[in-house]
């Protein structure tokens, strides 16, 4: 474990009156798999919209590698080494597979290049390439996303998201609506990207994150419940008593 | 019909073969508009569609590619012919130098438009540049003594041409429309150019989901700003094309039922699709020129058949074609 990649410090959100975070003070270290869990409302999906820019915080500092990232624009945060995919399938629905992580690869270099012919950029189109391969889509890369199966459009997220070779990978429940197959095939997914990425993950199957994560961090209320390993958090009584009652397949 | 998406459309077409050729969609085209005077009843329609069609592919880009509903595109069309007749009749500029000055300040135009229009969204996008081009018309209305004012901008016929040290006769319907024609050619191998490009990538990305490509890395602000002032150059050619065609300028040129029918063109032939506007153009002037000898309501009818096309056939006539023939994926 390398040093600190990213902290949070005081972070707070209110929409309008409603305070959907406060005061999260946190940090990440490089190079491990750490879940973020907490029932529905907790906060999880706004805490990940705040560290990839998608929102700005009403209160309290980023810092990621040193860096300070409030007041940079969402845009940004990819070229700082952030991304992400999303609990909702976000994907090109309309492009084929491949050219969906090519424009996200291509996204880094080459933007506004309006001159060069773009099937000539072989490199980007190798990185499209090894993306899809490493979530296991490379056979349908010549298909539009929107005719893959929900599992693969999942899959294809977290390949949109990881041929910016990212220092530090959000995934906000990827297996959200997966039949048992498929979520096996994502864990199997999930534990290859845990060894060599800083990944934060937000998940609600219990099982899945304390077999796959080194450190759990529970929201409540947009407050900071508990952190700490898998062990700990299972026999934490406040974590057992905010998910008592949810069928959410605890333990 | 939409543009390659990645190398393998590139990869799978053999040289020499149909796939080749179909690839082939700049050449295609100018092949297609160099035979079209014969297939058209008229000399003058043709003109007419290799104008339009100019002005509507720049439209295409804003459109059909990058997914912004501008209602103002005749603010464009409409500065590239002032621009040139303004140049050639006021200031004694060369024909060759008025045109590529008149792109450059339809560009200008497309900037300063763009900057205000591409920070909205939606409905209130094609309000904004609807507003916009209002303002543009009532400026050329008012400004009578650049302008022309309602009689439109005069005086300044361009009858002969030099061409690479070729003397042609401007007033020879044949000759013009193939002197028009390179700058369509010109115009076709851009956009082409700018479709294949890692850009033409990008506004079909925002296109498909802004969400996303922001999240990818994209500044969605700056690349619709880029596109907007590219799809005004491109139109702004065909006012120039229109200029020199006409010799003179009407004003209604500007009026946002020229927005409009630049709209209908697009649908009509096919969004997205690279020669789609220039069947749209084509259609839309057949019409209007058919349906006006039966009736002065013709718009009523131009306008019911293409609710028909919207409801029916959203992919437009040449886009619908290409789906039928099983060529949808090449680049025409
Ligand atoms: N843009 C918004 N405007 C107003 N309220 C919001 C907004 N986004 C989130 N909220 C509220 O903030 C709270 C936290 O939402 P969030 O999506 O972060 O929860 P979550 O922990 O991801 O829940 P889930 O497990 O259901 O995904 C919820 O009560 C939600 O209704
Ligand atoms: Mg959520």
């Amino acid at each position: 474990m390398s040093g600190e990649l990213l902290r949070a410090e005081g972070i707070g959100k209110r929409f309008g009156g409603f305070v959907a975070l406060e005061g999260i003070t946190v940090s990440f270290a490089a190079g491990q798999l750490t879940s973020i869990i907490g029932p529905n409302g907790a906060g999880k999906s706004t805490f990940f919209n705040i560290l990839s820019g998608a929102l700005t915080p009403t209160s309290g500092k980023l810092h990621f590698r040193g860096r300070e990232l409030n007041g940079l624009p969402q845009h940004r945060f990819v070229h700082q080494g952030i991304s992400r995919s999303y609990q909702i399938t976000n994907i090109f629905p309309d492009l084929s597979v491949h050219e969906n992580v090519r424009v996200a690869a291509q996204a880094l270099t080459v933007s506004y290049d309006i001159w060069r012919n773009r099937a000539r950029l072989t490199e980007l189109n190798a990185r499209a390439d090894a993306a899809l391969d490493a979530v296991g889509l490379l056979g349908k890369r010549a298909e539009l996303a929107k005719f893959l199966s929900h599992g693969q459009q999942r899959a294809l997220e977290i390949a949109i998201a990881l041929v910016s070779e990212p220092e530090l990978l959000l995934l906000d429940e990827p297996t959200a609506g997966m039949g048992p197959e498929e979520t096996k095939d994502m864990v199997a997914l999930l534990e290859r990207l845990a060894d060599k990425r800083t990944v934060l993950l937000v998940e609600h199957k219990m099982k899945m994150v304390l077999g796959l994560s080194r450190r759990v961090v529970v929201l409540h209320h947009g407050r900071l419940l508990a952190d700490g390993a898998p062990d700990e958090i299972r026999s934490n009584p406040e974590v057992r008593r905010v998910y008592l009652g949810q069928s959410e397949g605890y333990g | 019909m939409t543009s390659p998406s990645s190398g393998e459309a590139v990869a799978k077409s053999s040289p020499g073969g149909l796939g080749w050729l179909l690839e082939q969609r700049v050449l295609l085209s100018i092949a297609v508009l160099a035979v079209l005077p014969w297939l058209l009843p008229s000399q003058a329609l043709a003109v007419n569609v290799l104008i339009y069609g100019v002005v509507v592919m720049g439209y295409n880009l804003l459109f059909g590619y990058t997914g912004l509903l501008s209602f103002g595109q005749a603010a464009f069309f409409g500065a590239g012919a002032y621009f040139t007749g303004i140049a050639i009749g006021r200031y004694g500029v060369p024909w060759f130098a008025a045109v590529p000055i008149a792109v450059g300040l339809s560009t200008c135009l497309a900037a300063a438009i763009g900057i205000v229009s591409t920070r909205t969204r939606g409905i209130y996008f094609s309000m904004v540049t609807l507003a916009l081009a209002q303002l543009v018309y009532y400026v050329a209305l008012q400004a009578s003594s650049f302008t022309g004012g309602e009689n439109g901008l005069r005086g300044f016929t361009v009858d002969r041409i030099s061409l690479f040290g070729l003397q042609v006769n401007f007033l020879d319907p044949v000759n013009k429309y193939y002197v028009l024609m390179i700058f369509a050619a010109l115009a076709m191998w851009f956009q082409s150019r700018i479709l294949n490009s890692p850009f033409g990538a990008v506004i079909e990305a925002i296109r498909e989901n802004e969400q996303r490509a922001r999240a990818c890395g994209y500044d969605v602000e700056r690349s619709k700003l880029i596109v907007f002032m590219l799809s005004g150059a491109i139109s702004s050619l065909g006012g120039c094309m229109l200029a020199l065609h006409l010799s003179i300028v009407p004003l209604d040129i500007l009026h946002y039922q020229t927005s409009g029918m630049i709209v209908m063109m697009v649908l009509l032939g096919g969004a997205r699709s690279f020669f789609g506007p220039f069947v749209g153009a084509a259609s839309f002037l057949i019409l209007e020129d058919v349906i006006s000898l039966w009736t002065p309501h013709w718009q009523i009818f131009v306008g019911a058949i293409f609710v028909l096309f919207v409801l029916f056939l959203p992919k437009g006539i040449w886009g619908t074609l290409l789906d039928v023939l099983g060529i949808g994926k090449a680049r025409q």
